[in-house]
């Protein structure tokens, strides 16, 4: 299909799974008129002559989670990239927390925005790469307070208290000292998002952030996102577990070649595709 | 392997008894080392043309000494320009800006393409094909001007043709370490909100400084040598004083072997600086760092493990 279907977020919480309520009903908080987290129109992106997305419309809401699921090459994640303006977009509109990503409006003219600008609006949303990118040449510790006493000139103090509660709740509290070469790569993973977490940001974006690991590592990633997403985190999270969409998605979306095929409540869409692509990636991926 | 996995006391298996294997053409080569260093050292000691008493005198006598300071100074002076004019031609170079990027290519095409001799000539020469450098309008009035015998002394000139030089050299070794580090790394420096000079200075440049130190250790090294050039401009360092007092005391041999000792002396002590300049910047790469030959000396005359 050309266009994209166009994407809901779970609006009514669906309360039957206790599990998942918390993460679910807490859109309730935010005010009705506030605009959603992520919202994209008609979006495309050419990289040279290959259409890599073709018109993606898709909506986020505060504290909502979306998966992203494809197969690989299918757009998932120069979408992601897309959101935080490390890929720029070829057409449509796209805007976070109904600030439009990379551009200014005024008087219905675009105007691009200096890398300064686009530099701050990025400071509000965190991304957590397949690879980690951690600094090899920095500590654990250095890693987190890097951005928070770099980019917000934060007093460092108060940065190293912060920066010790998220090394906390990623479980590695006493692992501080520790270079990424010393750490193993969940545990590299982990430090990745307490490091994105230390800029406080409004939205989290995951790229496939269990490809690169061990399965005996990928749980311990995954916990640590799932507690984000029921403090209430908006979260994209490009991925192929399945189980973890299932159980902490409040939406999901399949993409295959540049489009939107079908998105939906999690459980609905893994348990009853409705479009043959979805059925048939399903059934290889579950 | 259900043997590794049971506890208790480890008994160590019998080590196997086998004939190791002979070298016999490592013994043929210490022969044939052993003679040549024989007859080095006796030529060493017994031709008097040597003049070793000659050169013990003059080694350290003030001209000589003034010049091995001149060497040094000329040295980090050059090699500190060379690296700061470096870094700032490779981000030319590798900026977006083609303006940018076709100003460091053409500075590199014309420092790199000619000799350094022949550069540190032209620099002192200077003054010949400019008389004066005012500041003005063009073709209007000058509301300053200078003479240039003045402003270039051969001090300068050397400086100048040696540090714009290495410059030139410099810029492509910092550009191959820029472009060793991984995408990931500036990309993740991005997505902080970093800009880009804090990317560079901040993520960029200390993990490419691991690419950089080993050749930069290797220009600098090269650099000490080549102030010998500069006796053309002619600024008086370390060559230039042994071959005057090898011109007046016609002892040309000896003078030689001097600077050589001199220009020896100097680059070994370059060495160990480069060494514990490595040692810091691999940092996070390894994952302990290996102990440096004091502190394996250290742990040898005492039998502990350093912590």
């Amino acid at each position: 299909m050309s266009e994209g279907t166009p994407v809901r977020g779970r609006g009514q919480p669906d309360a039957v799974e206790p599990g998942v309520a918390s993460a679910a009903t807490a859109g309730a908080g935010a005010p009705a008129s506030a605009p959603p987290m992520v919202k994209a129109e008609q979006l495309h992106k050419y990289f040279g002559a290959t259409h890599v997305l073709k018109g993606i419309d898709l909506e986020v809401k505060r504290r909502e989670v979306m998966c992203v699921v494809g197969p690989s090459g299918s757009g998932k994640s120069t979408l992601l990239r897309c959101i935080n303006h490390l890929e720029k977009i070829d057409a449509g509109r796209l805007s976070v927390d109904g600030e439009l990503v990379g551009y200014r409006e005024r008087s219905g003219k675009l105007y691009e925005l200096r890398e300064r600008e686009v530099a701050h609006q990025r400071r509000d949303i965190g991304m957590v790469f397949q690879r980690f990118n951690l600094f090899p040449h920095m500590t654990a510790m250095e890693n987190v307070m890097e951005a928070p006493c770099r980019v917000k000139k934060e007093p460092k103090n108060a940065v190293r208290e912060r920066a010790q509660a998220l090394l906390d709740r990623v479980g590695l509290g006493d692992r501080g000292g520790a270079y990424p070469s010393q750490l193993s790569g969940g545990q590299q993973q982990r430090v990745a998002i307490a490091r994105a977490l230390a800029m406080q940001p409004k939205l989290m974006l995951f790229d496939e952030p269990t490809s690169a690991l061990d399965p005996e590592l990928v749980g311990e990633v995954l916990d640590v996102m799932r507690r984000l997403a029921l403090d209430g985190m908006t979260m994209v999270v490009v991925t192929h577990e399945m189980g973890f969409a299932r159980e902490v998605g409040d939406s999901l979306v399949f993409m295959d070649d540049g489009v939107v095929v079908e998105a939906g409540d999690p459980k609905e869409v893994l348990l009853r595709p409705q479009h043959e692509r979805t059925k048939t990636f399903l059934s290889k991926v579950l | 392997m259900s043997d590794t996995l049971t506890k208790g006391p480890e008994t160590r298996p019998a080590p196997i008894k086998a004939v190791p294997v002979r070298h016999p053409g490592r013994w043929a080569a210490v022969v044939v080392i052993a003679v040549l260093v024989a007859m080095a050292i006796n030529s060493i000691v017994t031709n008097p043309n040597w003049q070793w008493e000659f050169q013990l005198q003059n080694a350290f006598s003030e001209p000589v000494l003034h010049g091995v300071w001149t060497t040094l100074w000329l040295t980090v002076a050059a090699m500190a320009m060379g690296v700061l004019l470096g870094i700032v031609l490779a981000v030319m170079r590798l900026s977006p800006n083609p303006v940018l990027a076709g100003s460091a290519w053409f500075y590199i095409w014309i420092f790199r393409g000619t000799p350094v001799l022949v550069q540190l000539v032209i620099w002192a020469n200077l003054g010949s094909l400019y008389r004066q450098i005012s500041l003005g309008v063009p073709f209007g009035p000058a509301w300053f001007t200078i003479d240039t015998r003045n402003l270039i002394p051969n001090a300068v000139a050397a400086l100048l043709g040696l540090g714009l030089n290495e410059a030139a050299y410099m810029s492509e070794i910092i550009r191959a370490g820029i472009l060793s580090v991984d995408e990931g790394q500036s990309e993740a420096a991005s997505a902080l909100g970093f800009s880009r000079m804090q990317t560079l200075r901040r993520v960029v440049l200390p993990q490419a400084m691991r690419v950089v130190v080993p050749p930069t250790g290797n220009e600098t090294i090269s650099m000490l040598k080549t102030t010998s050039l500069v006796s053309a401009v002619p600024y008086a360092e370390l060559f230039f004083q042994t071959s005057s007092i090898g011109s007046r005391t016609f002892q040309v041999f000896p003078t030689l072997v001097m600077a050589s000792l001199w220009y020896l002396a100097m680059t070994s002590v370059l060495m160990i600086g480069q060494y514990y300049i490595e040692r810091y910047y691999a940092r996070g790469s390894v994952r302990v760092l290996p102990p440096t030959p004091l502190q394996r000396l250290r742990m040898r005359l005492t039998g502990k493990e350093l912590r």
